[in-house]
């Protein structure tokens, strides 16, 4: 079983990636698209980045996929089915890549009468893997794009293109904002 | 107020102890934000929830007052505090309620000689609807047409039911002033205009506000467990779910019956500790029930949502109807179970 690994590829030149793994395709398709236009808008230097959009891990092994700088988790709390999904995968990911470089993307959180997930299962397993957890309601175009921001800011500074801030230091950063007694979870 | 303790204790207890120290005396608004502030700092969802003993449930009880409360289809409501409501003025109330009730009807309608809107109301309370001392009794309102019918036996047939209740409300209860009766959860029986008159008159009156209940798939799950868990002597229905999958272009249904020993036999299997109900244990019960049918259909029922549950105890619906049909000691449980998912 290939475990994805931070480092085992070279890095492109201005290129950065992002890895979106979860069951819903057309939500990751729509946030993948939001994403890439948020790039051209935005960046006076021009880099490009590849999202590769995956069911689940383990990505196939003849796949020629560049260095992944970043991984979000999508949920959808409508479906119980996604959760396990991502459970799954976490096991294909190495733990270095959850210096930083991992995040979960919760979506549905709007629609209160159709979870079927608690909102705190995925706060907890955000917990569990020290990592930073975002809500979104992909379908919504005000609250897309912002996510979308978000996130290719997160990538930027994955992808070690913000001079001065590593990953680490977002997470590090992401984390003291939150009540400082819950670390023990 | 000083965080930083040499005592070794951590900085964030001592704060809040000195907070609520602060805080005794204080107004009811600061006391919510106190506790508001106590549920964010903690993960809200109780990974277990304990089988309240309902024994003084069956002391209180009158059986016959509670019987007719099974076997109808209940729509809920969610409810604000009433402002100034008092036990001791129910008579007054139902005369004013059929006062304005008699003028909606008349509203806009050209009133024909002859006819008569002879619409009764009573206001009763129920005791023994409630969870613990604090709560607040629940109280029963119907309204009745009068017999027309010059005879003996003046039989009211009831039009309209609708209850009000309060079980285990004791967060919202340290939050809510002395003027307020706090009854969260309204159930209606009855025809929908009747409910909207009820409810516009009760909205005038006591200034609360009333929202439709809806509950979501999670909950489903949780009282699908519960009332399996439920001791029974006979089942008179089997357990059956209802999922919905959304697909376009009109949504598909899936129905699963189950015969009611086997999710018994498969609930016992799964519960370890007697007197709680865990998160784990209502998930593994899914759990199972998504396989088997995986198993047999390969369809991922967990990529569905769940919309109706029923068991020979009560049945459930995602649109917020119930309906309650064994009123064993345990079965009074999931009223306070609506009461919880009210505030999540």
């Amino acid at each position: 079983m290939s475990v994805l690994r931070p480092l085992d590829k070279q890095p492109g030149l201005n290129t950065a990636t992002i890895l979106l793994v979860g069951t819903e395709d057309a939500l990751l398709q729509q946030l993948a698209d939001s994403m890439l236009k948020e790039d051209c808008a935005s960046e006076l230097k021009v880099f490009s980045f590849f999202s590769h959009l995956a069911r689940s891990l383990p990505l196939p092994s003849n796949m020629n996929r560049p260095r992944i700088d970043l991984i979000m988790f999508v949920v959808n709390l409508h479906s119980k089915y996604s959760l396990r999904n991502v459970e799954e995968s976490l096991r294909h990911v190495d733990a270095t890549f959850f210096l930083g470089k991992v995040g979960f993307l919760a979506t549905g959180a709007g629609r209160e009468s159709h979870c079927s997930v608690h909102r705190s299962t995925v706060v907890r397993l955000a917990r569990t893997y020290r990592s930073p957890l975002l809500f979104c309601d992909p379908e919504v175009d005000g609250f897309r794009v912002p996510v979308a921001q978000r996130l290719v800011r997160m990538l930027q500074i994955c992808a070690g293109h913000v001079p001065g801030v590593s990953a680490l230091n977002l997470l590090s950063l992401l984390r003291s904002s939150e009540n400082p007694t819950l670390e023990d979870l | 107020m000083d965080s930083y303790d040499t005592r070794g204790s951590t900085p964030r207890h001592s704060a809040s102890s000195r907070l609520k120290d602060y805080f005794i005396g204080a107004t009811p608004l600061q006391k919510r934000l106190e506790s508001v502030r106590k549920q964010t700092s903690f993960i809200p969802t109780p990974p277990r929830r304990k089988i309240p003993q309902c024994s003084r449930l069956q002391e209180d009880n009158d059986p016959q007052k509670v019987a007719f409360l099974l076997h109808k289809q209940w729509t809920l409501y969610s409810l604000t505090p009433l402002y100034k409501f008092s036990y001791t003025n129910l008579k007054e109330y139902s005369r004013l309620l059929s006062a304005f009730i008699a003028a909606e009807k008349q509203k806009g309608l050209a009133v024909e000689v002859g006819e008569d809107f002879n619409i009764k109301v009573t206001f009763s309370t129920l005791l023994g609807m409630k969870g613990t001392q604090r709560d607040s009794e629940a109280f029963l309102v119907q309204i009745l047409s009068k017999s027309q019918l010059p005879s003996e036996n003046r039989e009211h047939k009831v039009l309209w039911t609708g209850w009000f209740c309060c079980i285990f409300g004791d967060s919202l209860l340290e939050t809510v002033s002395e003027d307020f009766t706090c009854v969260p959860l309204f159930l209606a029986n009855g025809a929908e205009t009747n409910t909207a008159i009820v409810g516009t008159w009760f909205q005038k009156t006591f200034d609360c506000y009333f929202s439709p209940l809806a509950i979501n798939a999670f909950n489903l799950s949780w009282m699908a467990a519960m009332w399996t868990a439920c001791k029974m002597d006979q089942y008179m229905a089997a357990t059956e779910f209802l999922w919905s999958v959304p697909c376009s272009p009109q949504s598909l249904d899936i129905s699963y019956a189950i015969h009611p020993e086997d999710a018994k036999a498969l609930w016992d299997s799964v519960h370890k500790t007697p007197g709680e109900v865990t998160q784990e244990e209502v998930d593994l019960f899914m759990d199972c029930l998504y396989s088997h049918f995986h198993r047999h259909f390969k369809i991922h029922l967990s990529a569905t949502r769940l919309v109706r549950v029923s068991t020979s105890v009560a049945s459930a619906h995602t649109d917020g109807k119930i309906k309650c049909l064994w009123n064993c000691p345990d079965g009074m449980e999931f009223k306070k179970d609506l009461e919880e998912k009210r505030r999540w």
